[in-house]
């Protein structure tokens, strides 16, 4: 994986990590007059995964756009991931891809190559999300940036927002938890390279196709798990439903070597801001060792999608996703509101 | 004793340098940091070590004292 910048060097926090807290977010968006509009169905309370807006009775049109600084050193590699990401937005919503603008910053001493390898990742990637990249903007400054805007379809009734879970769901998780904290300790060059490779792999794949079967099922709700990491994301979307979301350590799916990692305080910055934010929302009960709950807080850059699902049909939807190719498991359930928006279960 | 001096840097530096001091194995170090993320994970770096850890903050930044458990 050598190449001649070492992009990640050109970066002061890695992938998802750079996102500004969820708590200082909410802050920042407060009290801006908006308009309303019945055509727009999801947007108005910013913290959902992406906006729809309905257009006629069977289409509504879903945007987004997520860019960050480079993960990795290898640029084709790179472009992927973040446009993976980006796009990750709109399967979390229940829809489809269609179109995307490149957002990119680059340093004026980037030489022309490494720019072309991130843009081929990026094209690479929404040609299998069956997306058109159809332009962008490129500006220049200190710290590399690339990400999409991405446009995308859904049939109105059928919107997964992050606030539809109801008391009875099963939650099912996909994509294995622990990149923040691996790609930390790449930093430091304590990860070997099949691990890596593994990683990097997960990262680039898109959540295609477990929004592809998710929606044969009546799922209520659903989001992906990236930024504000496990325990922040059950967090919203257990405040947006106005239930509990009861989620069982030691069924949640993680790299392995992530555990260990994460015991040795390789840990990224943003896993606490995660935890200042969500904290006050979540109960542990039982023995939940310090370092496993560190990865339920650790940012997950393109990470995968979480959804609550009745149980009537839930087993027979993991293993529509396991047969499918996707890494997924059943973690927890939702219950009624109680003293806590998360519980955290040994 | 042993000072690390790791102030106005970033995760994972601050637990690399201590991992790299803590090599010749001593009784006691000090780990100087500035913020929340760094003081946690060297913290958890030494626990790890077998280190007892106690913390001092004064005006934003930490002293770290490392005790062979």
């Amino acid at each position: 994986m050598e190449t001649e910048v070492k992009l990640t060097k050109l970066a002061s926090c890695a992938g998802c990590g750079a996102k500004v807290g969820a708590g200082t977010l909410a802050r920042m968006l407060d009290g801006f007059e908006t308009h309303y509009d019945p055509r727009l169905i999801v947007g108005y309370d910013k913290s959902d995964d992406a906006s729809v807006y309905v257009i006629t009775d069977e289409v509504a049109l879903v945007q987004t756009t997520d860019f960050f600084p480079p993960i990795v050193d290898d640029p084709y590699l790179f472009g992927q991931i973040a446009a993976a990401n980006a796009l990750s937005d709109v399967y979390a919503m229940g829809g489809e891809p269609r179109t995307a603008l490149n957002i990119m910053c680059l340093p004026e001493s980037m030489d022309k190559h490494t720019v072309h390898e991130i843009l081929r990742g990026g094209y690479a990637k929404a040609y299998e999300a069956g997306a058109i990249i159809t332009g962008g903007h490129t500006i220049h400054g200190a710290e590399p940036i690339y990400g999409l805007a991405v446009a995308g379809f859904v049939h109105p009734d059928k919107v997964l927002t992050n606030s539809g879970a109801r008391p009875g769901d099963v939650l099912l998780l996909t994509k294995p938890l622990g990149v923040g904290v691996i790609t930390t300790a790449a930093k430091a060059d304590l990860v070997e390279a099949p691990v890596l490779e593994r990683i990097y792999r997960q990262m680039a794949t898109l959540n295609k196709a477990a929004r592809d079967v998710l929606v044969n099922y009546p799922v209520h709700s659903c989001t992906d798990v990236t930024g504000f990491a496990l325990l922040g994301h059950s967090f919203e979307m257990a405040q947006g439903s106005g239930c509990t979301l009861h989620i069982r350590a030691h069924a949640v799916p993680f790299h392995p070597e992530a555990l260990e990692l994460a015991r040795m305080g390789f840990i990224p910055a943003g896993a606490y801001r995660n935890r200042e934010y969500a904290q006050a929302g979540v109960q542990v009960s039982g023995k939940v060792e310090q370092a496993l709950e560190d990865l339920f807080y650790d940012p997950q850059t393109s990470g995968g999608l979480l959804a609550a699902v009745p149980e009537e049909c839930a087993e027979e939807c993991l293993q529509q996703l396991l047969a499918a190719g996707v890494e997924a498991a059943r973690i927890g359930y939702v219950t009624e509101q109680q003293d806590a928006a998360v519980c955290l279960e040994e | 004793m042993v000072i690390v001096d790791a102030r106005g840097l970033s995760c994972p530096e601050p637990v690399v340098m201590t991992r790299k001091a803590m090599m010749d194995k001593q009784a006691k170090y000090q780990v100087l940091v500035d913020n929340l993320a760094s003081k946690e994970n060297v913290t958890r770096y030494a626990q790890h070590q077998g280190y007892a850890v106690q913390v001092e903050e004064t005006g934003g930044e930490y002293t770290l004292t490392l005790t062979k458990a």
